[in-house]
């Protein structure tokens, strides 16, 4: 059951091959069996054999959508009612949030059956989910490999087979970096596209949910559940939803692929640009034309990311005071140390330099220096962008520098952790949609591919990336003891 | 452009933000290498740029000024540290 695709799974529950209940007592057996892997913070057992007994109903009565009855799984920064939602953080591991989030209440509408909750790096702040409160979560494909981050249980989950898809969030890349680094596919969409209500807030003008499942057909089945105009989210886009499935069999015949130039430097590692100019070539057999294009500003991303997710976070961050829910410290003395020892002792290390960077970046004397500066550099970025996507269909390029490192490698340098999102960054502060793609490996660690659009061209992404999977199969390759 | 141990420790008090004090030698070292980074912006002449404090640009919406929400004080508090008669209970502030 586990190899099967959603398409298949939906079918197989049509057919009467299997039952909701079975398929969800098959997906918890497996997320029990694998329980080394750390990808779940919490598992529901009780409640998603209910979601399925429902989901049966409902497919007995005829009238059910697409996902009903399919076991997924939520990052862990999405709002459940009655479940836990951590966010990966000491500071909300007593929260069990008094609502569901938009996403949430959008897959419980069309009946699919929520397995349980994601590890991730602590409030999303980290690239390789080192800095999740629960410990780090193994890479299925190098266990004593990162799976990337922040949404590295989502890519861990599906990369093992745990469940057959799940959400993932992306504010610098923690949909597409650990999608890549786990060999799965992985689509942030355009800024405003899938509603931020009750998706636990790192930086407001970045954040973005999307789908991370094994193939660009799955995602599009997802995405159509997630996106949406939420009246909640007042950043959300109010703009009709197109079907994501229709198109994904269109010719790629004529498709203008851009190669940034920034993206094929000197500096990326030769096995890496191999692997991605042979897929690039992949796309030229199926009819695509290349050319280079020039983003001179791409280089200047991470510095001006940096300033805003921290100034954002640093602001976002300001409700955990201990008063109102999450954790409180011990027998406060006065109210500034029930607020100081509360968020001392509830905060990891990265959450905290990243308070006290953006806390510094938007301090009286340092504002026009660092935020109002990073917000001119991100304008320049995003128009670089523009003038490139106006020339092109879509840009490609590597995911990440290299392949999965080891756990412990990078902890001690914060810098060499963030050069880890180098080309994923500057789509986040562009708003644009972005996908990661499996594209081969290299000593048998996965690598992703790289594939840009133009704002709400979900529906192409999805098309460009399901028409590679129709002539490679490194979406369906399976993680050695996983199969 | 590096921070001092004593920055860190006025930054961590604006941010109500309890750091040990063996940690704030190794915050400012970290926080000045992320500063260093942050520096490379200042290369760039971004005179008479537009800063950019949304992807799309978008306005914030406006809605009727109207009561949608409803009283959920009681399923709200049910997840507070302390609580009493309906208030939100914190170390007493005046004297």
């Amino acid at each position: 059951m586990h190899k099967k695709n959603l398409s298949e799974l939906a079918a197989g529950l049509r057919s009467k091959e299997f039952s909701s209940v079975e398929l969800t007592q098959f997906f918890l057996g497996r997320i029990s069996q694998h329980q080394d892997l750390n990808a779940f913070i919490t598992v529901s057992a009780e409640s998603a054999l209910q979601q399925a007994q429902a989901a049966d109903q409902l497919l007995a009565a005829g009238n059910a959508g697409p996902l009903a009855g399919i076991p997924i799984a939520q990052k862990d920064i999405f709002c459940t009612l009655g479940a836990k939602t951590s966010c990966g953080s000491k500071m909300l591991d007593n929260f069990i949030a008094p609502y569901n989030a938009t996403v949430v209440e959008h897959f419980n509408s069309a009946g699919a059956v929520m397995l349980g909750k994601l590890n991730m790096d602590e409030f999303a702040m980290g690239s390789s989910n080192e800095n999740s409160f629960y410990g780090p979560v193994r890479n299925p494909w190098a266990t004593d490999c990162v799976p990337g981050g922040s949404s590295g249980g989502s890519a861990a989950a599906v990369a093992a087979r745990l469940a057959p898809a799940v959400t993932g969030t992306d504010t610098g890349g923690s949909i597409r970096q650990p999608a890549a680094l786990c060999g799965i596919t992985g689509l942030k969409p355009t800024y405003g596209r899938v509603s931020r209500y009750g998706m636990i807030a790192y930086a407001s003008s970045l954040d973005q949910g999307g789908p991370m499942a094994r193939s660009a057909e799955d995602a599009a089945l997802l995405l159509q559940t997630m996106a949406g105009f939420d009246l909640k989210d007042s950043t959300s886009v109010d703009q009709a939803v197109p079907d994501y499935s229709t198109g994904l069999n269109d010719s790629l015949q004529g498709l203008k692929i851009g190669l940034p130039k920034q993206f094929f430097s000197a500096e990326l590692d030769s096995q890496m640009a191999a692997t991605i100019q042979a897929a690039i070539a992949e796309y030229q057999k199926l009819g695509a034309e290349v050319k280079e294009v020039d983003m001179p500003n791409l280089n200047l991303a991470i510095p001006a990311y940096y300033v805003i997710a921290s100034a954002e976070c640093s602001s976002n961050l300001s409700r955990y005071d201990g008063v109102r829910f999450g954790y409180r410290c011990k027998n406060p003395a006065d109210l500034t140390d029930l607020y100081t020892r509360s968020r001392g002792e509830a905060f990891g290390a990265e959450v905290k330099r990243r308070i006290l960077m953006g806390t510094y970046a938007l301090s009286a004397g340092y504002y026009d220096a660092y935020y109002l500066k990073a917000q001119q550099v991100r304008r320049l970025i995003s128009d670089d962008f523009k003038r490139a996507l106006s020339e092109v269909d879509v840009l490609m390029g590597p995911v990440t520098p290299s392949t999965a490192f080891k756990i412990g490698e990078k902890t001690s340098d914060p810098i060499q952790m963030y050069l880890e999102d180098i080309y994923t960054i500057a789509i986040n502060l562009a708003g644009l949609p972005a996908m990661s793609i499996p594209a081969g490996f290299i000593d048998g660690k996965p690598v992703g591919l790289h594939v840009i659009g133009n704002y709400f061209s979900e529906a192409k992404l999805l098309n460009v990336g399901h028409r590679y999977q129709q002539v490679t199969d490194w979406h369906q390759q399976a993680p050695k003891g996983f199969e | 452009m590096s921070l001092t141990a004593n920055d860190v420790k006025k930054i961590a008090h604006l941010a109500r933000l309890g750091i040990a004090e063996q940690d704030v030698e190794h915050y400012a070292k970290d926080l000045s290498s992320v500063l260093e980074l942050m520096t490379q912006m200042g290369r760039l002449n971004t005179a008479g740029v537009t800063p950019m404090a949304h992807p799309l640009d978008q306005m914030q919406r406006l809605r009727e000024d109207a009561v949608t929400e409803t009283d959920q004080r009681d399923h709200f508090q049910t997840i507070a540290p302390q609580t009493e008669a309906g208030l939100y209970l914190v170390p007493k502030v005046i004297d």
